[in-house]
């Protein structure tokens, strides 16, 4: 028989912030996957609401594409406030 | 090796050098996965195997307050066992291959967890030593360089503090009180002490493991000089509930600004090492009869999940309209 | 009246406690790491409870008894648990088959101890009933899956059902304590709970495709603190330390 599948878990720690990876876990199916992610991983009021994903469903990038993929992205410093100069008497803009 | 290899190679070092995590889909020297497999999964069976000699009093916790505490305890040992296992899983190996390992007696763990639950002292010693010298190691581990094992750290380190805690504090509760609670935690440090030294794992010169370990800053600090924080921080916690640690060697070294403490019996560890220790058999034939006993039960539970998918497909209407 | 009011919050801890103490034994032993998470969390919820409950009927016996008095210092014949909760674990099926025969009670229970005249008491089952809400949700799951998971797991849990069934008729029989707490508005109708309980447990036990076993002749007695030979040895474990070594702080 086959081993229960690996669940990726992502849990929102409070409202107003998004869900973040906290781990993974062993479960047959989504129904087991949510109860264990909630005995696993908010034994201490770590969460209010979470997500869980089977781990062969989430698509990564190879980091053998690194180079094209993030690289690119280094020179464009215009994209960032710093890259423009302001007088001093402007405090905030 | 071809040039791509090399090329593979000098990132990876470089990425060492510069304390870039190693993540999952990195390309890593085999040798290095091999490594952390057996060091991530050895860590994972020392965290369930653990949890057998202290499951070993929740039934009989002297005070409603002291079981939860336990039970709280010894589940979060599960936790950690789970949070490792996960972690070696993503260098491409199952739980169930590594369990296999545990139970063929190829996988090694730590072997402090085959000497036998005596007293109700002895979860206070557990606590205090074992997961004092625990978390001595698994700080510096949040720091080391493969990713998954770090996080896992991290989380581990943070659930960890109340640990030691609830054992110190059952000792001193014990020190508190009368004159036989008092020689019952005398007792357990006496014999708890020299196998907490011996978690560190050999001296640096007997040590296989840690020139590859420190290079790859999987660890960040050699047993002896991990072995020497133990000593260092546990003295004056003994000198406080007014215990003494059994080694008449033991003493403040002025010059070095540090303890010197006496030799550890390297004999004993090694027979416990390779099996016989007093509870080794028993440890093992504890987890391989919860695997055993629980295949049934994940096995009904796969074949619901199917049924329940094939069930779903079936009624599902071909288009959806979201 | 306090005697009876004693004796009715040693009735419902006891339940907590005799279960809470039996998961607890699991701890290590389970079928994976995710259920002995699982199960110990419910043991961990049920122990809470019972310290809420010893805690309340401590202060009301007064004499500076302690919630582990009343935990660790009874006789055989004081505790007042059904004999449901003190069955043994057995293998997983009697473990989840007891905890959803149980559940489906608890929470029952605890829907209308949450309204009753006691503001304590109604104040921990409120408390409470969340922490089971999830307990039945739990076990329920559980009974479905392996009812219906594998041809071995269905038998495993019909022989459960079929060995675990006949304890559940004494949660609803009224003892005198409870008749009496009843009649002060805060003891709960047993009784009354039992149409719900029959319809919420068979609708699970059909998804499960198992069967509820015909039957003529039930088992009680634990409410009156008359117990199956378990018992005894649950109290020789439990009590060890404090019959060992007495009037000490630990």
């Amino acid at each position: 028989m086959k081993n229960w599948p690996l669940w990726e878990v992502f849990i929102r720690s409070k409202n107003g912030l998004e869900h973040r990876h906290c781990g993974s876990l062993h479960a047959a199916d989504a129904n087991m996957a949510l109860e264990n992610a909630r005995d696993v991983y908010t034994r201490r009021m770590e969460g209010v609401s979470i997500w869980v994903v089977e781990s062969k469903h989430v698509v990564a990038s190879n980091p053998e594409n690194s180079g094209e993929l993030f690289e690119p992205a280094k020179d464009k410093v215009y994209r960032h406030p710093t890259f423009y100069d302001l007088p001093d008497e402007i405090k905030h803009m | 090796m071809s040039q791509k290899e090399i090329n593979l190679l000098e990132d990876f070092e470089q990425k060492i050098k510069d304390d870039v995590k190693i993540e999952p889909k990195n390309w890593m020297p085999e040798k290095y996965r091999k490594t952390h497999i057996r060091q991530i999964s050895q860590h994972a069976h020392s965290e369930i195997v653990g949890m057998l000699p202290e499951g070993n009093w929740v039934s009989r916790a002297p005070t409603l307050r002291r079981k939860v505490a336990l039970l709280a305890k010894v589940q979060d040992e599960a936790g950690h066992g789970l949070y490792l296992y996960s972690a070696a899983e993503t260098l491409g190996i199952t739980r169930d291959e590594l369990f296999e390992q545990l139970h063929s007696g190829k996988a090694k763990y730590s072997s402090i967890f085959n000497y036998p639950t005596v007293t109700w002292a002895d979860i206070g010693a557990i606590g205090w030593l074992v997961d004092g010298a625990a978390i001595i190691n698994q700080v510096m581990l949040t720091n080391t360089s493969y990713g998954p094992y770090a996080r896992a750290m991290v989380r581990i380190c943070k659930e960890e503090s109340f640990h030691q805690r609830q054992g110190y504090e059952i000792m001193m509760t014990l020190c508190n009180g009368t004159e036989e609670q008092k020689e019952m935690a005398q007792d357990a440090l006496n014999r708890w002490w020299w196998p907490s030294m011996m978690m560190f794992g050999p001296t640096d010169a007997e040590s296989t493991h840690t020139a590859q370990s420190m290079e790859w800053k999987l660890k960040r600090k050699t047993n002896d000089e991990l072995r020497q924080m133990f000593v260092d921080q546990t003295k004056p916690q003994a000198d406080l509930i007014g215990l003494t640690i059994p080694d008449k060697d033991l003493k403040w070294n002025e010059e070095r600004g540090k303890h010197d403490f006496g030799e550890i019996d390297w004999e004993e560890f090694w027979q416990v090492v390779k099996g016989h220790g007093p509870c080794n058999k028993e440890r093992i034939a504890a987890r391989v009869k919860a695997y055993d006993e629980g295949k049934w039960v994940r096995d009904a539970a796969m074949a619901y999940a199917e049924k329940q998918a094939q069930k779903e497909a079936a009624t599902q209407p071909i288009s959806k309209t979201a | 009246m306090k005697e009876n009011l004693i004796k009715y919050i040693l009735g419902i801890a006891d339940n907590s406690l005799i279960l809470g103490q039996r998961l607890s034994e699991l701890c290590g032993h389970g079928p994976s790491l995710e259920t002995d998470i699982a199960l110990t969390n419910i043991s961990l919820d049920l122990l809470g409870q019972t310290r809420s409950y010893f805690q309340y009927a401590a202060k009301l016996k007064g004499e500076n008894t302690t919630e582990d008095d009343l935990a660790f210092l009874r006789k055989e014949r004081q505790y007042l648990n059904a004999l449901l909760v003190e069955q043994p674990n057995g293998d997983f099926a009697h473990t989840i088959v007891r905890q959803f025969l149980f559940d489906g009670f608890h929470l029952l229970f605890l829907e209308q101890l949450r309204t009753c005249a006691d503001t304590q008491l109604a104040a921990i089952a409120e408390k409470s009933i969340k922490e089971v809400k999830y307990h039945f949700r739990f076990s329920s799951e559980w009974v479905k899956r392996l009812g219906d998971g594998t041809e071995e797991s269905h038998e495993k849990m019909q022989v459960a059902i079929n060995d675990l069934w006949i304890f559940t008729n004494e949660l609803f029989l009224m003892t005198d304590a409870e008749t009496a707490m009843h009649r002060e508005g805060i003891g709960v109708d047993l009784e009354s709970l039992r149409a719900d309980y029959q319809e919420q447990i068979s609708e699970i036990v059909e998804e499960a495709t198992l069967q509820i076993p015909e039957t003529k002749y039930w088992q009680k007695g634990g409410k009156q603190g008359i117990h199956s030979e378990q018992m005894g040895y649950i109290l020789a474990d439990m009590q060890y330390m404090q019959r060992a070594y007495p009037n000490m702080q630990w």
